[in-house]
């Protein structure tokens, strides 16, 4: 990166002592910084989500590009389809490409109601597919991975910690008895597993601040070697 | 003298040296032609011009010649969408570590036993698998695996035919067909029981309890509650559950008159958020309080949308704050600005790694499940009550089966893991 106050330089640190001027309070500056930072981020979504996925996912392989290019672009599905009346894989892209079309009946007011059945395409969906692979990673691989012979401290502890977890997200019983002093247990390994988890994360943070101050110090202002 | 005693043993041209070395040790058992055997040998292999040139002979003692890759196995990979067929074998000998004239080995493919062989992968030293991704259904292969080292290689018999095809089922994922099919008849059996109208025990969850409260509170302040679904796409459980949640805290907000707001990241989110609050005032009989500008897209960007909220916040001071759904390193920014304004918050997530900071930060927190279970709690719907009864039931099996493992674990009968694998 080139140093020194060049005029990018300058400009990330002013963002950059914006976006940190918040620790003190609300402030002019900040509200500049902040109303860039999302007018521009929202604009950078807008233009990548077009590139990599409108663009190459629908319209390239449908053919839909290849229509207004006059270069020799590879066939999309609908030439396939027109030129070689041959059926396409990708011409299963229209239907996704029809999904986008019914979102967008809100738009206008009396057919807004259809814009509920992609919604509950892509809800149902997600339901359905994450039903399996939840299942496998987060109960067939736990279990697998807990069910250990009680030869070692470190087995017993594994073991005794996941069954009181489970018991504590188990809600059909009201925690009383037996049953109140598992879920207590499970709550400390939790409050133990989230405060080790806490000190991991800050560590991170502190890499993240480290580096925005050696970009002030150093790569800016240069007063760091 | 050295027999390659599988396969052939080609130069780097092609030219056949087999032959040079099976005439080489005819000569030397035969002891009576001994003395013309350097001159039958140069006639011969003049003859059908194959005389090694001395650049090809390899300075290796051992002719510089892989031994080649033993039990070459071609075999339709199982239980998958087809178009697959995986290729084993037994490492070359001259495949150790110790030699680091070894590279590796080439696989070729054809649909001929004979000819047409072509190389389609490669694979490293100490590699004795590969599978072949791009073989048509139907269509019988036959592989030759290759060792190579240096400028030489020597190559198996071919190996095959072999198919590719897909299949229905994946029989390695028997087990969790099973365990679905007895919670999923367990999650139908306790709905049919709630729409009987049987009460089902559910025990209080502290932060769910506290929802009316919260709602409460910014009524009696007339302030706003911000409600933040996280910052993941519809495609991700949370957010479904979080935009749930959201149904019954528009509810109440529509009941109470209080101004909600709903800044979100995703498009998605903000169009199935809008129609649940829409939903949520319409059986609320407010309709009219409904606006369309309640629930608004931020941006994409994660710290962008957290900037965003940092703002609205401080300027809003609202008196409720809920977050609900997948947060990533936004969590602490959004909870530790909501609560320097003095909100009461609500956070809930099944995120492990932001959860310490929602603990930190905010009331009340749900846990993981929790915040699946948030749902059902607040509606006493009986279709997702009865769901959750059948997860519980499904846990109950979980810790049941965590139990009896570790059991016969200790005790070394049988391996209880197994039953668990799945491929």
């Amino acid at each position: 990166m080139e140093t020194g106050f060049t005029f990018t330089n300058t400009l990330a640190a002013i963002l950059t002592i914006g976006i940190i001027s918040f620790l003190w309070r609300d402030n002019p500056l900040y509200k500049v910084c902040e109303a860039l930072f999302v007018g521009v981020s929202a604009g950078y979504w807008f233009v990548s989500l077009w590139y990599q996925n409108l663009l190459p996912q629908l319209f390239d392989n449908l053919g839909i590009s290849q229509l207004f290019s006059s270069g020799s672009a590879e066939d999309g599905a609908l030439q396939v389809l027109f030129k070689q009346g041959r059926f396409d894989d990708r011409l299963f892209y229209l239907v996704a490409g029809l999904l986008g079309l019914m979102m967008l009946m809100r738009l206008i007011p009396n057919l807004g109601w259809i814009s509920r059945w992609p919604l509950g395409f892509i809800i149902g969906t997600t339901s359905g597919l994450y039903f399996t692979t939840y299942f496998q990673s987060n109960a067939m691989a736990q279990l697998k991975s807990t069910v250990l012979p009680f030869t070692t401290v470190g087995n017993i502890v594994m073991v005794v910690g996941t069954i009181c977890g489970l018991v504590y997200f188990y809600f059909s019983k009201e925690h009383k008895g037996a049953l109140g002093g598992a879920a207590k247990i499970g709550t400390w390994f939790l409050m133990i597993t989230f405060g080790a988890s806490f000190g991991y994360t800050v560590m991170s943070r502190m890499s993240l601040l480290i580096g925005r101050f050696d970009f002030l110090f150093s790569t800016w202002l240069g007063l760091v070697k | 003298m050295r027999f390659q005693p599988i396969g052939k043993t080609l130069t780097c041209n092609g030219i056949a040296r087999f032959t040079f070395k099976g005439i080489g040790l005819g000569i030397a058992r035969d002891s009576s032609i001994i003395r013309f055997a350097p001159v039958l040998s140069f006639l011969i292999l003049a003859i059908f011009q194959i005389i090694p040139s001395q650049a090809a002979i390899p300075e290796d003692p051992a002719f510089g010649y892989p031994a080649p890759p033993a039990n070459v196995v071609a075999k339709d990979i199982p239980n998958d969408a087809g178009k697959s067929i995986i290729i084993n074998w037994d490492l070359s000998p001259d495949d150790i570590k110790e030699n680091k004239k070894f590279i590796g080995y080439e696989i070729l493919r054809s649909t001929s036993s004979d000819t047409g062989f072509v190389i389609i992968g490669s694979a490293t030293a100490g590699s004795s698998q590969l599978s072949d991704n791009e073989t048509v259904d139907g269509v019988f292969y036959y592989y030759i695996v290759r060792a190579v080292m240096g400028s030489m290689f020597s190559e198996s018999p071919p190996a095959g035919p072999a198919a590719s095809s897909q299949q229905w089922f994946h029989l390695g994922r028997i087990n969790t067909l099973i365990a679905l099919l007895v919670i999923s008849i367990s999650i139908v059996w306790y709905i049919e029981r709630a729409k009987k109208g049987e009460k089902l025990f559910i025990r209080k969850i502290a932060g769910l309890e506290a929802v009316d409260e919260a709602v409460g509170r910014a009524t009696e302040m007339g302030k706003k509650i911000f409600y933040v679904p996280g910052t993941q796409d519809m495609d991700n459980v949370q957010t479904i559950a979080g935009v749930t949640i959201l149904g019954r805290v528009a509810r109440l907000t529509a009941q109470y008159e209080t101004p909600l707001e709903v800044p979100v990241s995703r498009s998605l989110v903000m169009v199935t958020a809008r129609e649940v609050v829409k939903e949520a005032y319409l059986n609320s009989g407010r309709p009219d309080a409904y606006s369309d500008s309640m629930v608004y897209y931020l941006t994409d960007d994660q710290f962008g949308y957290a900037a965003g909220i940092e703002g609205l916040f401080v300027r809003e001071k609202p008196a409720t704050v809920f977050y609900m759904g997948a947060f990533y390193a936004e969590s602490l920014i959004l909870a530790e600005t909501g609560n320097s304004v003095g909100a009461i918050q609500i956070a809930g997530t099944a995120m492990p790694a932001q959860l310490p900071f929602f603990i930190a930060a905010c009331d009340y927190t749900l846990i993981g499940e929790e915040l699946f279970a948030a749902s059902a709690y607040l509606s006493k719907e009986p279709k997702l009550l009865g769901s959750l009864k059948g997860q519980d039931f499904g846990k109950l099996c979980i810790l049941l089966a965590i139990m009896l493992g570790v059991i016969i674990q200790t005790s070394g009968l049988y391996d209880f893991t197994k039953l668990f694998i799945v491929r």
